[in-house]
């Protein structure tokens, strides 16, 4: 037991190690690249004077390492310092948008994860059977669609022919759970149809994978329904790599969120940061870029531990 | 003459790829001959219908829906083409030395590249343009960077196992120097799975190129290109009009053959018979 604690302990300070790494490169990447960072914001005809001046308000006439050991401890603490662009706090910005893309990319999560799975377990079921077959056409389609693709033939379908739901996202605190279900439906199904392809594609292989064992032989000699073996049989042992494939996908869906959220100009963080990035407003870039990257890193830290959990084979890797 | 035999031999799903990614092809090369006006020619009103002199309409400015998407299958096309080469130049590079150096080399570069990977590439590529604007330039060196970590582990990997073999340590003990060894020794033993690479990394090129330019930081207008294109026209779609839809779906066309080529190629590969 004690090996198994030491390696899950292990894979979540290899992920703190990674989070801290990549809080590094998103500094040094942002910062310390060539050029100039006061010249490139202010343009070419900024005075000198302007642009030291500048430099002193973004403190970049300190040393690199201090300026990071700065960055680093303010955005522990929750400070992330003020936007280039509209001089409001950056964590005023980002709160509320990070928690609308929470509210989106869990809305997708609960209906995706059970679907696919059941999906799956119906596709392994009845596997080369027709509705095996449509399901893999649809959902190896799906995978080579563009987000935006999805995202424009339901606008089209359900927004624009049918009048069932509206085109543009638009959340606010004042509508009821209700109305901002509604208004997410669509930016929703479009997140689903992303990552339900995968998973549910995973799931049918894991299941048939198992199919195959002697044990499920065995059962299917004793007589039991094809259905129950599968459920109460199979499912349980490809738990293991299923689980893997949702927290992958969940985190996924946590970067496939930026461009939806921009279809449905969503009021989120994707939308926030893509806006930033072309204004060039570092601060508001780094900070959402870091807490993308950590949620990111986080979601595929579970996985590796929910899969050393459930699989006796990883508890004593050779 | 083995390709033709391969082929005739072909499943449906495979010739109806190749056929698309020929479509796609002929559009790429051929393009002023096959666009009926200029890329950036105005010629009428804003977002008409298809009609005979403008088969899928005019755009969000007046010009020929039909026109900017060949000329789109030409830009849109080279970009994810040389972005793809560059990744894998880098990739296989990085990962033929790191398998036969091994040790120190090995190490580093491998602990580099998963920290590269644990980092949602979208989120890394924008930031990155965030800082050094977006230019064509920076987009296939940025995109092909991080794109040549996927490419680097497989290489490694497939290095790995032909490094043990016995003809490359003749060519070791020959004396041939490290270079040598990986281009003439390691690479055609390792080409057919990373061909099959070079298929599921353009896809993934292609829709990431399309998927920047859809959010404004990829290729600039007035180029003609699929992902920006959906971006200048999204705002039809609200009135019923379904031109946004051409580029988008002329993406979803070239990247459905190649995954049917690909799933064709694995199929080969594994040698599992019908």
């Amino acid at each position: 037991m004690s090996g198994l604690r030491g390696l899950v302990i292990k894979r979540i300070l290899m992920g703190l190690v990674t989070i801290f790494v990549i809080s590094f490169l998103i500094f040094v990447g942002v910062e310390a690249l060539p050029g100039d960072l006061a010249t490139a914001i202010l343009g070419q005809e900024a005075t000198p004077e302007t642009v030291a001046a500048f430099r002193k308000e973004l403190k970049l006439d300190l040393p690199w390492y201090e300026r990071y050991v700065t960055w680093l401890r303010d955005f522990v603490r929750g400070e992330l310092g003020t936007s280039l662009a509209n001089k409001r706090p950056v964590a005023e910005l980002i709160t509320w948008r990070f928690a609308n893309t929470i509210f989106l990319a869990s809305s997708a999560a609960v209906v995706a994860v059970p679907l696919s799975i059941i999906l799956g377990i119906l596709a392994a079921l009845y596997r080369n059977s027709l509705f095996d077959k449509t399901i893999s056409m649809v959902t190896l389609s799906t995978i080579s669609f563009p987000e935006f693709f999805v995202a424009y033939i339901l606008i089209a379908l359900l927004s624009v022919q049918l009048i069932i739901f509206p085109s543009i996202s638009n959340i606010n605190d004042q509508m009821s759970f209700v109305q901002k279900i509604h208004s997410i439906v669509l930016p929703c199904l479009t997140l689903t149809l992303v990552v339900m392809a995968h998973m549910m594609r995973q799931t049918r292989a894991a299941i048939i994978n198992i199919l195959a064992s002697p044990f499920i032989e065995m059962a299917r000699l004793k007589g039991i329904k094809r259905m129950r073996i599968i459920v109460l049989h199979a499912f349980p042992n490809a738990l293991s790599p299923v689980i893997n494939v949702v927290a992958i996908n969940l985190a996924y869906l946590i970067v496939g969120v930026v461009i939806v959220e921009v279809v449905f100009v969503y009021p989120g963080l994707g939308q926030l940061l893509v806006d930033s990035v072309s204004k060039r407003d570092i601060p508001v870039v780094q900070a959402s870029g870091l807490i993308f990257a950590t949620v990111y890193v986080t979601l595929n830290l579970l996985a590796d531990v929910a899969s050393i959990l459930t699989n006796p084979r990883m508890r004593n890797p050779k | 003459m083995a390709f033709l035999k391969l082929l005739r031999q072909s499943p449906i799903s495979a010739r109806i790829g190749l056929a698309m990614i020929l479509i796609n092809i002929v559009a790429a090369i051929f393009t002023p001959w096959i666009a009926p006006y200029t890329e950036t020619e105005v010629v009428g009103d804003v977002w008409l219908e298809m009609s005979r002199e403008h088969l899928l309409g005019t755009d969000h400015l007046g010009r020929d829906m039909f026109t900017r998407l060949i000329y789109g299958a030409r830009n849109t096309i080279a970009i994810a083409f040389i972005t793809t080469i560059l990744s894998f130049v880098v990739g296989i590079i990085m990962g033929f030395f790191a398998a036969t150096l091994g040790g120190w080399t090995d190490q580093i570069l491998s602990r580099i590249i998963d920290i590269l990977m644990a980092f949602p590439t979208l989120i890394f590529a924008l930031m990155v343009l965030s800082v050094v604007g977006t230019s064509i330039v920076a987009l296939i060196v940025v995109i092909a960077l991080l794109d040549s970590t996927r490419v680097y582990r497989l290489s490694r990997a497939v290095a790995m196992d032909i490094e043990v073999m016995e003809y490359v340590e003749a060519a070791r003990l020959r004396g041939e120097g490290i270079w040598w060894i990986m281009r003439r020794e390691i690479l055609p033993n390792a080409m057919p799975p990373l061909v099959a690479e070079f298929g599921l990394r353009f896809c993934f090129v292609f829709l990431f190129i399309a998927a920047l330019s859809f959010l404004g930081l990829g290729i600039q207008p007035p180029m003609a290109d699929w992902g920006g294109m959906v971006r200048e026209n999204a705002g039809a779609i609200t009135f019923g009009i379904l031109t946004p839809l051409f580029p988008a779906g002329a993406i979803a066309f070239l990247t459905v053959g190649v995954n049917l080529i690909v799933d064709w190629f694995l199929h080969i590969a594994s040698g599992l018979k019908d």
